[in-house]
């Protein structure tokens, strides 16, 4: 599926992301799991395509990297523009719309799925500046349903998201689990990650474990983790991985 | 009625000079009215006053090698606005410049070496023409020029309509699609150059401008749609563009400011009392609903 081989990923020669190799099991649900700074965010932007690495590579194995929904930690959208609910929704149809093909009868059904399984069919017509954060991050669940991916990443995608809503938006994760598509999401909270991610990457700007949820998540790495995150150097020395610094 | 007639139909009967100025108002409308638009979604509002400005210099470079030659000012500025365009553009994907500082920084470059250029080499006398335009002075050549652009302009806005208004909502979602923003950018920043290449002749650079952003900013407070958002500020530049003909001819007032400064009024009172957010609207409290 996807595979990560020794990558690196710097903020001005500062690695965020540090020699990670390994590879997303695919038709499951991995969460990337870790302190702040620990090279998460970094991690799927780079997967996505919007970062370069310094080194190292992401190789799409059977997968087109065309076949990927991302949602990012902090929507760029533009709410101010006059754009309806069920258009936003239908934005996700691209892939088989493109440029001029016709969003047809089939897409508006496909659409109004979407909106009544994250809830919102009332809201199709309002302006997407009438929602709140919540009732919005469930409008781009929906379009992430309509884009079909089989590659799904998700950038802490509860921050700000009521208790009731995040369960309904858990339950969308296990029916794409259920469905064969691969899960990726960065996530702050154990007990979800526990209850709904069978993988886990606990990283801290290095791969501290990853593998099975149980199995990475345990008081000794957990700990681990954080220390790594927290030590930082104004002053690195250059890194000798890769044999000769330069 | 004859009182009408006079006001509103005789003088466009009467004289060739007034049919020509108004079929290029109506040309210059239809075209630069959606390019406006899409600058106000954009957040670029200020990149048509700094592309005006990036025009100017190609069009003083040509007037001094070609004389007052209305095809060789059009390709000399549109050649300026699209160098300016690209080298903005280029620096804002390649460096850490954002693109409303590249557009500022090469615009002013463009625009201080036009003006070294004409200080040099004569009288710049000419340049007020080139600024200031006369619509009523419109030639064939020039009518031609405005029509062409406006029907390029729809052409290519029906084709990169969908690509270039999700890039405007959502970029992330188009960069994590594969879909190619940056393309329908650049081709879009070529329209907002044609249509202020082709105001030249009828208002001048800097009037062309404000037939561009003025309905466009009008229209967001009339229209909750970007469908209504095309129609409301094309109908405000055409009535702009009537209407200031018609002031100019009654009232001997110079035709681009009247144009102009009608749109700007159309604004002005759409801000007070336009539906989707103008003031006197938002003060009537409607009675709410139960959720």
């Amino acid at each position: 599926m996807i595979e990560l081989d020794n990558l690196t990923v710097s903020y001005q020669r500062h690695p965020a992301v540090h020699h990670v190799s390994g590879r997303f099991a695919a038709a499951t649900a991995t969460a990337i799991f870790g302190p702040n700074g620990a090279g998460k965010s970094t991690l799927l932007k780079t997967i996505m395509g919007a970062l370069k690495p310094d080194s190292g590579q992401v190789a799409f194995k059977g997968i087109s990297r065309r076949d990927l929904a991302y949602l990012p930690q902090q929507s760029e959208i533009d709410r101010s523009l006059p754009v309806s609910v069920i258009d936003l929704v239908s934005s996700g149809h691209w892939r088989q719309s493109g440029l001029f093909g016709q969003v047809g009868r089939g897409h508006d059904e496909a659409s109004w799925d979407a909106l009544v399984a994250v809830g919102l069919e009332d809201f199709a017509t309002r302006p997407v500046s009438a929602l709140s954060s919540g009732q919005f991050q469930r409008v781009l669940f929906a379009r992430i349903l309509v884009q079909d991916a089989r590659l799904i990443m998700l950038d802490e995608p509860f921050n700000a998201v009521d208790a009731r809503t995040t369960q309904d938006l858990l339950q969308l994760v296990a029916r794409w689990q259920q469905e064969g598509r691969t899960v990726i999401a960065v996530l702050h909270d154990i007990a979800q990650v526990r209850s709904h991610f069978p993988q886990t990457l606990l990283m801290a700007r290095e791969v501290i474990a990853w593998g099975d949820t149980a199995a990475v998540l345990t008081q000794e790495r957990l700990r681990q983790a954080s220390e790594t995150a927290a030590h930082w150097l104004a002053r690195a020395p250059l890194c000798q991985v890769d044999g000769e610094g330069v | 009625m004859s009182w009408l007639q006079d006001m509103l139909i005789s003088p466009f009967a009467d004289f060739a000079f007034m049919r020509r100025a108004l079929v290029g108002c109506l040309a210059l409308a239809l075209g630069s009215a959606p390019v406006g638009l899409f600058l106000v979604m954009r957040r670029m509002s200020l990149m048509g006053d700094a592309m005006s400005h990036a025009v100017l210099p190609g069009a003083a470079v040509a007037y001094l090698l070609a004389g007052l030659s209305l095809p060789a000012m059009s390709l000399g500025g549109f050649v300026a606005g699209v160098l300016v365009a690209v080298l903005a553009g280029l620096a804002t994907r390649y460096t850490e410049v954002k693109e409303d500082a590249s557009f500022a920084a090469f615009y002013l470059l463009s625009l201080s070496l036009g003006v070294l250029l004409v200080s040099k080499s004569g009288s710049n006398v000419d340049l007020m023409h080139l600024l200031f335009g006369s619509v009523l002075a419109v030639d064939d050549a020039a009518l031609l020029l405005v029509a062409g652009v406006a029907t390029f302009t729809l052409l290519v806005l029906a084709v990169i309509y969908r690509p270039l208004l999700l890039e405007s909502l959502d970029p992330v979602f188009m960069r994590a699609i594969g879909a190619r923003g940056g393309i329908w950018h650049m081709l879009f920043l070529l329209l907002v150059v044609l249509n202020l290449v082709a105001g030249f002749q009828a208002l001048g650079t800097l009037m062309s401008v404000g037939l561009m952003m003025l309905p466009a900013i009008a229209s967001r407070l009339w229209a909750a749609s970007v469908g209504g958002m095309l129609l409301t500020s094309f109908a405000i530049a055409a009535l702009s563009g009537v209407g200031g003909l018609l002031l100019s001819y009654h009232y001997e007032l110079p035709s681009g400011p009247a144009i102009i400064l009608l749109a700007g009024l159309v604004y002005l009172l759409s801000l007070l009392f336009a539906p989707q957010g103008g003031l006197l609207p938002r003060l009537v409290r409607a009675r709410h609903f139960t959720n």
